[in-house]
């Protein structure tokens, strides 16, 4: 009786009082309700066989009151989980890091770590930091272990041009993750708009409709390049008239990633400039993901907005101990800008995760000291490391080529991105979803034949537009030699079962 | 050589139907016609004004922090930190962590592969660890990868479990008084925190115990209504102390279920429970393994409170969401520190029953420590609860009558004040007890402050000290 009238058939969950274990998730009409449960219980009577006609009356009264009072509970209902976790619990990159874990005898190209050792000094800061002070093993102050946050203000103080404030200006966080999420939880309210640049790190959209915001995407589009010209990441440009017009009354913040994930933009200083011209003109604040700042090559330069005129006060700068030091399992990153913005980040630190781990942080502080002291120099890891990256770079680019792969060449980063168009056409039925974009089917047949693991690029583009960049996968070339060589084999392997 | 490189990327890579006036004409900026044809990147773009006014910023914080931005933490930890003073009021140890678990973080920290990136839910070796610790007090075994989840401290546990279950406009039972982010958490998931007191009923002539306060049932099922989405339950209880037994927690199962509710239960002080009680675990309760769920905390359990890893256990449809949350907040905690508290756990999982295991040293030794506090607090007539699990104990410290009229911030709680005269005075700190209330109770608790006594034998020495002057100065 009950499950006819149940709005399961109106695909809506059912009220909670009508089966209880809704927190188990489980269908509501599925299961009956327990009887004898003192609950406000959604009446449902077991009515006797009745045919008679004058009862058919009654039925459809009753049903229609029973209807009405579904409909009232429905308004009541209790869902399990928070209605802030819509549409945000699947996550193709977990997925695929995921997939690629499970597989044996795999080259891990995938995601964004490195497979060779942190540079001696961070382990030796590290291993300072656990067998020192054993107070180190205790709580620090919450913002930021105090030698951390003033290394962090006077060396970051140098590059941006800026006062910086060690307990005011600088927050560290749960790596540049936690500290993305703590500035969106910090300035964006229900039905803020938040303007995101595509393709983008996959997190800041998930991010945004977690806060409630509304994400407005502008993209990143490759020109045409000239036959035979290898693609490069400079060559992907935003329309300015199509930036301009992404900017509403209800815009609240702008997500820049510079260097830029997957692509390997390294925004221009132009560029930067009219984003900072419109931010200023709309009153918007900037969030500048610049975790690959120091991984820049070719002789570009990175420049971060906060440095720009007028934009200190309106932006958050975002950056990372691991993808500094290549140590991404440390979870340390900050958070540098204007008090007025910081406080607010503050109020959503302590009430979320509060502290950060101390000897992390000790590490991280220790190793900021080192490279001050060599800053600028070849002795600088931050001079060494994007020199050893951009071989590993050229080293992918060139074998890629050779299997027939389009690489884009990026300018920094940890990632490019390659053209897979020829396979697209030559193989265009790879087993997967009907609705599952090509290159995540490609990339799962790629892990499961061929042993290379990469990232469809598909899921760093909002929804509409991710049947456009579906010919492209994302490779991490911040990889060992020897992990490299391996890539090499693999290729060569497949090379050869492609000539007949 | 730089900037000719930069001038060649730039002319080339500029997409060739990008004008000047079209970037002026964004702007808003007059153009003159004829403009030359320099493409738009190139343009130098003046400040923002907008009718010769410059835009005030309008950096309003989010709705769901409104009125969270104060915290009891900063201001007195702030107030603590002179060296001078004697600190018995954060929550942190000043006595070493174990050995061994010294020794395998340092071990760790010279594993290459450990500086990168690990599971996001939880390292494996650990929740391996954690299913196998906890199997052993849960009727079902624990699935590692689908019913544990690894977060940054038990705090970060919390902050998971209410962002991924409570919603705006639930409400959800606090428990009073409570530790204090429990308030802060739920406002900011939009729920509304319902407050039930502990009272206090003395045994005429016994000492006051914190098993003295307990919930009266009737009030407590009052609080319970369609609207009410979890309880969040802390046992052993901060500040108070108190162990709630099995029958105070079977009529909080017995309402969760009849209700049909959440529990999230905060056991972090699980391992530090005193001579004659017992650590129940409400999920193990019948009906509650399925509505609840479990908050550990490596910090409490190896004195490691900046490691700042716990966990949550719980069943996979509820542990689902707060992996969903960890996904979109952090994404992972640090894998050193998750791989020592795993071969940390797996050395004392293999001796749960010997009295090395620091799970039956760690008590022991605090036991002591209690008791020490309470005679000396007794021993200036200061009236304690003594606390039956925990490593707080409070006391009453109105008997000292202590003059605070020179105090500023009259409109502070009499606790507030009083122990900051107490730092600045007499160069001991504690924590107010009313900071662990909402606004409406904390005048039934000012009268109480907290003291934290994990700490070494010299720092209690000299906590004694102070007190045995103020007491000889009064008398």
């Amino acid at each position: 009786m009950e499950s006819s009238l149940c709005p399961k058939m109106c695909g809506v969950r059912a009220g909670r009082w009508a089966t209880p274990g809704w927190w188990r998730g489980e269908e509501p009409c599925s299961s009956p309700p327990p009887g004898g449960a003192d609950t406000e219980a959604v009446v449902t009577e077991q009515l006797p066989p009745q045919s008679e006609p004058r009862l058919t009356l009654h039925l459809l009264c009753l049903q229609l009151t029973l209807c009405l009072l579904c409909c009232l509970q429905l308004t009541m209902a209790k869902r399990l989980q928070a209605q802030r976790l819509d549409g945000i619990d699947y996550s193709p990159r977990v997925e695929f890091v995921q997939l690629a874990s499970e597989e044996a005898d795999v080259v891990n190209l995938g995601q964004g770590f490195p497979d060779f050792s942190p540079p001696e000094f961070a382990v030796e800061a590290f291993q300072h930091a656990v067998s020192g002070d054993f107070m180190l093993n205790q709580y620090t102050k919450a913002f930021g272990y105090p030698p951390l946050t003033k290394i962090l203000a006077s060396f970051f103080g140098k590059l941006l041009g800026q006062e910086i404030d060690p307990l005011k200006n600088v927050l560290v966080t749960v790596g540049a993750y936690g500290a993305l999420f703590t500035a969106f939880q910090a300035l964006v309210d229900e039905g803020d708009e938040v303007i995101i640049i595509e393709p983008f790190f996959d997190c800041y959209e998930p991010m945004t409709l977690m806060a409630g915001g509304r994400p407005v995407f502008v993209s990143l589009k490759p020109s045409p390049t000239q036959k035979g010209e290898p693609d490069s990441s400079s060559n992907w440009q935003l329309d300015p008239t199509e930036l301009a017009s992404k900017f509403t009354s209800r815009t609240k913040a702008f997500i820049l990633n510079t260097p830029n994930n997957p692509l390997g933009k390294v925004f221009s200083k132009e560029e930067l400039e009219l984003v900072a011209s419109l931010c200023q003109q709309h009153d918007v604040v900037c969030i500048s993901d610049e975790v690959y700042q120091w991984m820049v090559f070719d002789g570009f330069q990175h420049i971060s907005i906060a440095s720009l005129p007028g934009m200190w006060e309106r932006t958050l700068t975002i950056g990372s101990a691991g993808k500094t030091f290549s140590v991404t399992g440390w979870k340390v990153g900050w958070v540098l800008g204007p008090d007025s913005l910081m406080k607010h980040l503050r109020t959503v630190h302590q009430n979320s995760v509060y502290h950060c781990a101390t000897q992390g942080q000790a590490a991280v502080a220790q190793s900021f000291e080192r490279e001050q002291l060599h800053f600028g120099r070849p002795s600088s890891y931050f001079v060494q490391l994007p020199q050893y990256i951009q071989r590993c770079r050229d080293h992918m680019i060139q074998s890629l080529q050779s299997m027939g792969f389009r690489p884009v060449t990026p300018q920094g980063s940890y990632f490019l991105i390659t053209d897979i168009s020829d396979f697209k056409n030559k193989m265009p039925d790879l087993p997967g979803a009907a609705d599952e974009p090509y290159d995540r089917r490609f990339v799962k047949w790629m892990i499961k034949n061929k042993g290379l693991v990469a990232i469809p690029m598909s899921i760093f583009f909002s929804l509409p537009h991710q049947k456009f960049f579906d010919h492209y996968i994302r490779f991490c070339f911040v990889k060992d030699e020897s992990t490299l060589r391996a890539m090499d084999q693999k290729l060569q392997k497949w090379k050869a079962e492609l000539t007949p | 050589m730089f900037l000719a490189w930069e001038r060649l990327c730039t002319l080339s890579c500029r997409p060739k139907f990008l004008k000047t006036v079209w970037a002026s004409k964004i702007l808003g900026l007059s153009t003159s016609a004829g403009e030359d044809s320099n493409p738009g990147w190139g343009t130098k773009i003046p400040p923002a004004t907008q009718h010769g006014k410059k835009m005030s910023l309008r950096f309003k914080n989010a709705k769901r922090i409104e009125g969270l931005d104060s915290n009891i933490w900063i201001e007195f930890t702030k107030l603590a930190a002179d060296p001078s003073v004697v600190n018995l009021g954060q929550g942190l140890p000043d006595i070493s962590p174990p050995v061994y678990v010294k020794e395998e973080l340092s071990k760790i920290a010279a594993i290459d592969n450990l500086n990168q990136y690990t599971r996001g839910f939880g390292h494996p070796s650990l929740v391996k660890a954690l299913s196998c610790l906890y199997e052993k007090f849960y009727h079902n075994k624990i699935n590692p990868n689908e019913e544990i989840l690894v977060t940054v401290g038990a705090y970060g546990s919390l902050f998971n479990a209410i962002q991924g279950l409570i919603d705006e406009g639930d409400e959800v039972i606090v428990i009073v008084p409570f530790f204090d982010c429990y308030e802060s958490m739920v406002r900011m998931a939009g729920a509304t925190p319902v407050f039930v007191p502990l009272r206090c009923k003395p045994v005429d002539g016994k000492k006051c115990s914190s098993s003295d306060w307990t919930l009266d049932p009737q009030e407590l099922a009052s609080k319970f209504n369609s609207k009410t989405k979890a309880i969040i339950l802390n046992t052993p209880h901060n500040p108070l102390g108190k162990v709630y037994t099995k029958e105070e927690l079977q009529v909080i199962a017995d309402l969760c279920i009849k209700y049909d509710t959440l529990c999230i239960s905060d056991e972090v002080y699980e391992w530090l429970v005193y001579t004659g009680n017992k650590h129940f675990k409400i999920a193990t309760f019948p009906g509650m393994w399925e509505r609840t769920i479990t908050i550990g905390s490596a910090g409490k359990t190896f004195s490691v409170t900046g490691w700042k890893l716990g966990w949550s256990i719980g069943p996979k449809h509820l542990i689902k969401h707060l992996q969903t949350v960890q996904q979109n907040t952090v994404y992972t905690c640090a894998t050193p520190l998750q791989e020592a508290l795993a071969q940390a756990f797996w050395i004392d999982i293999k001796r749960m029953d010997d009295p090395e295991c620091y799970f039956n040293s760690l008590p022991k030794e605090l036991e002591v420590k209690r008791d020490r506090m309470v005679h000396l607090l007794e021993s200036v007539g200061l009236k304690s609860i003594v606390p039956d699990g925990g490593y707080f104990i409070i006391a009453d410290v109105s008997m000292l009558d202590v003059d605070l009229l020179d105090m500023k911030d009259s409109n502070e709680p009499y606790d507030y004040k009083f122990v900051k005269w107490m730092i600045k005075n007499k160069k001991l700190s504690a924590i107010p007890v009313s900071a662990f209330c909402n606004a409406e109770t904390k005048s039934q608790f000012e009268k109480f402050v907290r003291f934290c006594f994990i700490k070494k034998d010299s720092t209690l020495d000299a906590a004694e000290e102070i007190i045995k002057a103020w007491s000889r100065q009064n008398s």
